[in-house]
């Protein structure tokens, strides 16, 4: 079983060389800091930079300077900033690559809800409905299961929506799945973790296909 | 002879009224418009229609406004952080309208572009496609959305000159250049003012214009939300 990190890890070996990543709040931030050697990866900020760097030294903090998540950054030698029409306009015209963002269900057929609970109070979706509309590729990174230990890999979504049969990959503390037109597929299995365990925390409909090889991670 | 420079955000302020419609820049509370924000609270303007993709937080930026019940809709994409919003929307006093943060910012360039309305796929086959009109295009499906206009646009930049023309700084950019395009009149505030011809046409964000008020702000405060920091 994987901790955040793990997922993390696993996650940046799916960044090729040369990628435009939009990384979401949570676990998909970790995953800059796992971007394999000699990959070159740019990330968009979604706030209206692309090309962010690592968090500020004490001494180089700027407010004028944050991600999405408003966390203070910097740039990076050949970094940009733009306005939000812009920024979108990345998104949308499908120029960003990959689309990393976390989740709290995803159906069989590769919906996602992730902005809203029904009775609890409503944040707001930001910018997730625009990327999930529009990326290239989606990979989500969340939990198998809920805290009270249901599965948030579904039938069908049953909290409101952010966007349709939109996310290809799910990585978990469990397992690699991808979304296929028949259903959920198994890819790979976290180390220690068996078939049959992933099996029986996935709601949704999984389809295993022969020996299911085990997550490589340094 | 133009004369877009006013003193202050007293002055600049100027003719916004009770229930009328704003927009506001900024991303969090950067690159807000911290000056004239602040006067509205001290005008007590009330009834208004805020449109900013964020409402700020309990005691800065835009949250100053929800504090003294000054806001009766705020049109966002993302209004967590906020305890009185989340306090006045629960109890019904506030109106919330979410709408997804690209579709945001395409509906005020819209609205300053002269284009009603657009076709954007954000949003297809959840509530926000509720009383939409959704068409294919090339196989993909869209809802078309409509333009944002306001009575005043407040917009906050890092340099400016005489004849309204913009420069902004790093992130802090954001909405505000849509916003200073979609408003009936626009309101800039500056961290530095300086004679047109100082500032080098090749550099300029936002042009002239689109702005019809100017000011040197003062006493930026610039409040981080999350200060995140590496070690050395």
């Amino acid at each position: 079983m994987l901790d955040k990190t793990g997922i993390a890890k696993r996650i940046a070996q799916e960044i090729k060389d040369g990628y435009y990543v939009n990384l979401g709040i949570g676990i998909p931030t970790l995953v800059a800091n796992h971007i394999p050697k000699g990959i070159d990866v740019i990330l968009q900020s979604e706030n209206g930079l692309l090309g962010m760097g690592p968090f500020p030294f004490e001494d180089e903090v700027d407010p004028d300077c944050i991600n999405a998540g408003k966390q203070t950054v910097t740039t990076l030698p050949g970094s940009s900033f733009f306005d939000s029409a812009l920024s979108f306009a990345m998104i949308r015209g499908e120029h960003v690559d990959l689309t990393i963002l976390g989740a709290m269900e995803v159906s069989e057929d590769g919906d996602i809800a992730n902005w809203k609970i029904p009775g609890k109070l409503i944040k707001g979706m930001g910018g997730a409905m625009d990327l999930v509309a529009s990326a290239k590729h989606i990979i989500v990174a969340m939990q198998h299961v809920n805290k009270a230990g249901e599965s948030k890999l579904l039938p069908m979504c049953a909290l409101p929506l952010t966007g349709v049969k939109c996310v290809k990959r799910i990585v978990t503390e469990l397992a690699v799945i991808d979304v296929t037109p028949i259903g959920f597929k198994l890819i790979e299995r976290a180390p220690g973790v068996t078939v049959e365990y992933i099996i029986a925390s996935t709601k949704g409909k999984l389809l295993v296909e022969g020996d299911i090889p085990e997550m490589e991670l340094d | 002879m133009i004369k877009k420079v006013v003193s202050n955000a007293e002055e600049a302020i100027n003719g916004i009224e009770d229930n009328m419609t704003l927009m506001l820049g900024g991303f969090g509370l950067c690159g807000i418009p911290e000056n004239c924000i602040n006067e509205l609270v001290k005008k007590g303007i009330k009834g208004l229609t805020c449109i900013s993709n964020n409402a700020g937080v309990d005691d800065f930026g835009l949250g100053l406004l929800l504090q003294k019940k000054q806001i009766k809709k705020m049109i966002s994409s993302y209004v967590g952080e906020n305890e009185e919003f989340e306090r006045q929307l629960i109890s019904g006093e506030l109106e919330v309208d979410l709408i997804p943060q690209g579709t945001l910012a395409e509906r005020l360039r819209a609205g300053g572009a002269g284009i009603p309305a657009f076709f954007t796929p954000a949003g297809y086959g959840t509530e926000v496609q509720e009383g939409k009109e959704v068409r294919a295009f090339d196989g993909k499906m869209y809802l078309l959305e409509s333009w944002l206009r306001a009575d005043f646009a407040i917009v906050k930049a890092w340099k400016g000159d005489t004849l309204g023309n913009l420069i902004y700084k790093a992130t802090a950019r954001n909405f505000n250049p849509m916003m200073a395009m979609a408003g009936k009149i626009t309101i800039a505030e500056v961290e530095e003012l300086v004679p047109a011809g100082e500032l080098d046409p090749n550099q300029i964000h936002t042009p002239g214009i689109f702005v019809q008020r100017i000011f040197q702000g003062v006493n930026y405060e610039k409040r981080i939300e999350q200060r995140t920091v590496r070690a050395r």
